[in-house]
This record gives structure tokens, C-alpha cells and sequence, in this order.
């Protein structure tokens, strides 16, 4: 074998279009045709004519846009929208427009051909400005100008192999067929790489989508990828594009609320993390969110919110009847509002118009309120897929975000917002409380990776002053909140309170007992005083007594001169 | 470069388009079979049908290619009619008389 016939990657020619390069790895195959199909109106000259632009201002290579549908003016008022001047590009020797026109009308066919004609027309192009990348848009067109199909497909074959020798880097577009991926079999000739593009409309919303068909040689992203034309071009958004490979940080910020910060194991929330505040309707959401976005701009940093539900104004006016003021921070520039309804685009769009304001704004923190909002436009599985994608940009880039989620009543609360969870670092859930006629919010942390967090349910009481976390009262009839916990705890305190009452009543009566006995034992004392005089002096007595009785005898024994010995 | 092949003035025995004229480029690219056959058969027509009303130039467009853009010519060879008016493309080795006829708006009668 000889050393140079050792198979070599596949070289690749870049396209610049956001995310093209990501699923194609790499681009298109560098020297050979590709193909896009797909219906009318999908993209298909946009995406050509981008790879062109890209190609001439990004990577040094100038292109041949071959149209054989629309003339030059055409493409340059069309493209002017986009912000491109193919004048000033033609003029600059690094676009060339070649417009071919064929007319069936005016043709007459008359015996044998072949489409030297063309080949001469590109190759001027191409040497001209020394093309390394030509787009034939759409090539098809001469099946419908020429009638001899025998001669069209041998001479196509022909042209694609004239651009491979040429080294030529092409794309071919074709309408898609009834079956077939295009109309005129041209995926026959083309047989590297074949885009199809496809424009769908579901419930009234239309979307783009993409899927690489084949790519001979290479890997490729084979899933549908969404896509957007907007007024920068083409963007796609490769669901898999973004990784789990972030870095992360230890960085601790403030919930703006001193009491959830403790619950958070006394530092809040991680920057670069994703929170989730989910509960019922009016459970408080957008107040949780203020209050982080109020915080945040006090430390300085730019805060970007998405409003899919209220108006910046009215979000303003609302948080201020609690006593959080917005507005300052709109006017010096730390907190800019974007609203939207969610039914004005397709998820997409509303992915890339996020994505691009993120971009320009360049913010520390990002909220969505409320990313269940997203889910009428899409389905859950979309809404998924694209929440996925729009959080894990907002952790490449390290921005905290804050999102917030409706439940409904009688949902069980973690089946709020399905798959989400599993992208959420810290989940905080708002929930009503109903008891005895009266409805309270509770709030309790649901989850929050990587830190000792609070289990305790809390009440969250929203006022003129803001927000603030209370403990429930927790008792043997449960956990009570509001009147009943205020009436509870009244009524703990008035049984300690007749409790105190009963003690010292008890205490006194005892009292009273002791200094009684202590007045007997004092009188039993004094009794037993006066016996114990008693005996001692019946003692004495006693004594003298008995010495008077032995003196007397001794006297009477003198007196009748008794034998002495005896006394 | 160009190359002119003329009618010979002769006066026409067909009054009746006397003097319809026939303003005729060929496209060719190269001394090919398909140029050197579509040649002799633009002769052979030329002369049957439109003896001295007709110009013919001949572009061999491998010396002129930018004309292949000028004159938006794709097939080779192409014969374009340029008058009578409209304008029109009759492709081809122009093997197949009837259809050069019908381009070249020369009806069976006059034939």
C-alpha cells in the first residue's frame, strides 16, 4: 500500500452558521457537493447563501452563488435585510453572483446537446475570483427548462464531478419530492452529505427543523435540530451541544430573603446554580424572584428577566405594594425586562431570542417567569428540550438563574413541571395552605444540591415590608399557619399563662401550711421547754428531799443513842 | 472569433415574407461533432428555407466565454433567434428539422 492512500480523516469545510458546524462536526465535506433539500420557503437558499458569506468574510474563501431562480437584485435586496451588501462583496472579488435563466417558452429543443454552457459559466466564476465554495440554488429549475431527462442526469453527473475535480466545495439545493427527498432524484448524484430541511406548522406555530439525512465518512448529530431564520440568518441549536462540563462555583448569593438564606444552610443559593421556585397561582413566585433580583442589583450585578405572563410595569407596580422597588434599578441599567407573550413565537424562537439577549446583555442573573408558560406554545417534551438547552448555556456562562413554575391545585407537587427537577440545583416550593376557611403559603426547600438545607416547612408572609419566613406552629393537630397559628399560639399562651396561676396559688396555700407548722413546732418547742424545767426542778426537789430525810434520822438516831455504824 | 456565414443576395420567389429576415447566433463550444453537425444543418435549413434573409454568427464560446453569461446560453449548441422577435433559444445539434423550423417561426406553408 502506498503511504499516501492511508485514509485521513474527512476534511471539512466550516460553514459558520451557529450550530450547523456542531452537529456536522466540522462542516460540510471540504471539496465536494452537498446537498439541502427541503420544501419551499425552508431555508434552503438562506443557508446556501450563508455559507458563502461566512465563507468570504470568515475563512478567506470566496464563493459562487449560482441562482436559478432569483436574479442578482433580488438576492441583494433580499440579503440587505440580513445585513449583508453582495454588491459591495462582488465588488470586492470575494462574491460572485451568477444568475442562469431559463425560460421553457423559450426553448426549443432540436437534437442532441450537452450543458457546456453552464460548465463554461462556472468555470469563469470560479477562476474569476478564485471560488472555493459555489452554491447551485436550485439546480433542478433545468429539469423543468429542459425536457430531454436522459441528458439533464448524465450532464449533472458530469457537473458534480467537475466540481469535485475543480476542489470546489458545493451545495446543491433541491425541492423535496412527493417521496423522494427531492424531486428530481438528485440525492443520486449528490451522495455525501444531505441536509434536509423541513418547516412544520403545529397549531399555528411554525418550526424550523433540520436533520442531517447522511454523511458519508463522518459522524454526524442524527436527531432533528431546530432552527431559526431570524434577522442575523440561520441559527440552529443542537440539543446535545452543550455538555455536562461546566465549571462550577463555591460562590454563595443571597436569596434577598435573611430568613430562606438560613434555610439554606445560612449562605443561600449557589451562584451559577439553577433555582426553581414552583407553586400554585398567586403562592408568591414573582415575589421570590423580585426579591433575588432586588438583591442581586444591590451588589452591582446586571440582571436580565424574562415576563411571560405580566408586563414589566405591572411586575414593578405589584412588587412595590410589598415593598420592593424595581424601578431604580431599570434606570441605572442593572435590570433590564424582556416581555413576551409565550404564543408570539415557537419555543425556538423564544429559545434564540433569549439566547441573543443573554448574549448582548451579558447578565449576572437571569429570571423566567414563568417557564410553565413555555408549555402552551410547545409540547412538554419540546418545552423540555428546550429548557435543558437554555439552562445549560445559563451554566456555561455561570449565570444564576431563577425560574419559576405554576402547579395547580391537586397536583401532586413534584409532579410540577414533570422532567425539570432534574436540571434544578435548588428547588423551593410554595405552597397554600387551607385551614379553618383561610389560605396561607408555605414555603419549604424541596432540594438543594450540595448543601445542609432546612427540611422545615415555613410560613412565608407577604406584606407591605416585603417578605418574611415564619415557623409554623407545629403541634399535635399539625402544622398550623396564619390565624390559626397566631390563635394557637394565643391560646398556648393563656394555658401557661392559668398554668403560672395555678402554681402560685398552690405555692401560696403551701406557704401559709409551712408558716402553720412552724408556729406548731414553735409552741411544741416552747411545751417541751417547760417539761423539761419541770423534771429538772421535780428532780431537785427530790434530791433536797432526800438529804433532809437522812439528816433528820441522823438527828433522831443521836436522839435515841442508836448504834452510829449503821447510818 | 466570430465567424459569418451569409445569405447570398438573391431575390425571393416567396413574396409573400419577403421580407421577414432571420438575425441567427450559434453557440458552440470547440470544434466538436455535435458543433461541426449542428453547423452543417444550419446551413442546409438556412438555405432552403431563408435563402438571403438570413445572418448568422457563430460564437465558439471556449474564446468568448464571458458570453455564456451575456447571453444566458447553458446548452451547447444553442441557436438564438434573435429576429424575428420574440427572442428565442433552439438547442441542439439541430438534427431534428421540424423543431428548428418551429423555433426558427417558419411555418409548414411557407415550407
Amino acid at each position: 500500500m502506498n503511504n499516501t492512500n492511508t485514509p485521513q480523516s474527512l476534511a471539512k469545510s466550516l460553514t459558520g452558521i451557529r450550530g450547523l458546524d456542531e452537529i456536522t462536526e466540522g462542516g460540510l465535506p471540504k471539496g465536494r457537493p452537498s446537498l439541502i433539500c427541503g420544501n419551499a420557503g425552508c431555508g434552503k437558499t438562506i443557508l446556501g447563501m450563508e455559507f458563502l458569506l461566512h465563507g468570504a468574510l470568515d475563512y478567506n474563501e470566496p464563493g459562487v452563488f449560482v441562482s436559478f431562480e432569483e436574479t442578482n437584485d433580488d438576492l441583494t435586496s433580499n440579503f440587505a435585510a440580513l445585513g449583508y451588501d453582495l454588491q459591495d462583496l462582488e465588488a470586492r472579488r470575494l462574491l460572485a453572483i451568477e444568475y442562469v435563466y431559463i425560460e421553457r417558452s423559450e426553448i426549443e429543443e432540436a437534437g442532441d446537446y450537452n450543458l457546456d454552457g453552464l460548465f463554461i459559466r462556472l468555470g469563469q466564476a470560479i477562476d474569476a475570483i478564485g471560488a472555493k465554495r459555489i452554491v447551485l440554488d436550485t439546480i433542478e429549475v433545468l429539469f423543468a427548462g429542459l425536457s430531454n431527462a436522459a441528458i439533464l442526469r448524465a450532464e449533472l453527473r458530469r457537473l458534480f464531478r467537475w466540481l469535485k475535480d475543480k476542489g470546489v466545495t458545493a451545495i446543491v439545493t433541491g425541492e423535496r419530492g412527493e417521496r423522494t427527498l427531492t424531486r428530481y432524484g438528485l440525492e443520486e448524484y449528490v451522495a455525501d452529505c444531505v441536509i434536509l430541511l423541513d418547516l412544520r406548522v403545529d397549531e399555528q406555530i411554525a418550526t424550523r427543523r433540520l436533520r442531517i439525512v447522511k454523511y458519508r465518512g463522518s459522524e454526524h448529530g442524527a436527531n432533528e435540530y431546530p432552527f431559526l431564520i431570524d434577522k442575523q440568518g440561520i441559527s440552529i441549536l443542537p440539543i446535545t451541544s452543550l455538555g455536562l462540563d461546566h465549571t462550577v462555583s463555591d460562590e454563595r448569593i443571597s436569596s434577598g430573603i435573611p430568613r430562606l438564606d438560613t434555610m439554606l444552610s445560612g449562605e443561600g443559593y449557589f451562584r451559577g446554580s439553577s433555582i426553581l421556585v414552583s407553586g400554585t397561582a398567586g403562592s408568591g413566585k414573582t415575589s421570590v424572584a423580585a426579591k433575588f433580583i432586588d438583591a442581586a442589583c444591590g451588589r452591582g450585578e446586571r440582571c436580565l428577566y424574562f415576563a411571560f405572563e405580566e408586563s414589566p410595569q405591572q411586575i414593578m407596580r405589584n412588587m412595590l405594594s410589598i415593598g420592593i422597588d424595581l424601578a431604580p434599578w431599570v434606570a441605572q441599567g442593572r435590570l433590564r425586562f424582556h416581555a413576551s407573550r409565550p404564543s408570539v413565537h415557537g419555543l425556538e424562537m423564544h429559545l434564540v431570542t433569549m439566547h441573543k439577549l443573554i448574549l448582548e446583555y451579558d447578565p449576572v442573573n437571569v429570571v423566567v417567569d414563568p417557564i410553565s408558560a413555555l408549555t402552551v406554545v410547545g409540547s412538554d417534551k419540546e418545552a423540555k428540550s428546550m429548557l435543558t438547552r437554555l439552562i445549560d448555556f445559563l451554566k456555561t456562562r455561570k449565570i444564576t438563574t431563577l425560574l419559576t413554575g405554576v402547579t395547580h391545585v391537586g397536583d401532586k407537587l413534584e409532579a410540577s413541571n414533570d422532567e425539570i427537577p432534574s436540571l434544578i440545583d435548588t428547588w423551593l416550593s410554595l405552597r397554600d395552605i387551607e385551614h379553618q376557611g383561610e389560605r396561607n403559603r408555605g414555603m419549604y426547600i424541596l432540594k438543594s444540591r450540595g448543601m445542609a438545607h432546612s427540611n422545615q416547612i415555613r410560613e412565608f408572609i407577604l406584606s407591605d415590608k416585603g417578605i418574611d419566613l415564619f415557623d409554623v406552629y407545629l403541634g399535635p393537630d399539625g402544622v398550623l399557619t396564619g390565624a390559626a397559628r397566631v390563635g394557637q399560639e394565643a391560646l398556648d399562651k393563656s394555658t401557661i399563662v392559668s398554668r403560672q396561676h395555678d402554681i402560685q396559688r398552690k405555692k401560696r396555700e403551701y406557704e401559709h401550711k409551712r408558716q402553720a407548722l412552724e408556729a406548731n413546732i414553735l409552741a411544741l418547742r416552747e411545751e417541751f421547754d417547760t417539761a423539761t424545767e419541770i423534771i429538772e426542778s421535780l428532780s431537785e426537789e427530790e434530791k433536797q428531799r432526800d438529804a433532809v430525810i437522812i439528816h433528820d434520822r441522823a438527828d433522831m438516831a443521836k436522839l435515841r443513842r442508836a448504834d452510829l455504824s449503821a447510818a | 472569433m466570430l465567424e459569418l456565414i451569409a445569405g447570398t443576395e438573391k431575390t425571393s420567389t416567396q413574396t409573400s415574407s419577403a421580407d421577414k429576415k432571420w438575425m441567427l447566433r450559434l453557440y458552440v463550444a470547440g470544434q466538436t461533432l455535435k458543433s461541426i453537425v449542428a453547423r452543417a444543418n444550419l446551413q442546409r435549413i438556412c438555405e432552403q428555407h431563408m435563402a438571403d434573409r438570413y445572418h448568422v454568427e457563430v460564437i465558439d464560446l471556449l474564446e468568448n466565454p464571458t458570453l455564456a453569461k451575456d447571453d444566458q446560453i447553458i446548452a451547447i449548441p444553442t441557436l438564438v433567434r434573435n429576429l424575428p422577435i420574440p427572442v428565442k433559444k433552439i438547442i441542439g445539434d439541430l438534427s431534428n428539422t421540424e423543431r428548428v423550423l418551429i423555433g426558427l417561426d417558419i411555418y409548414p406553408a411557407e415550407m
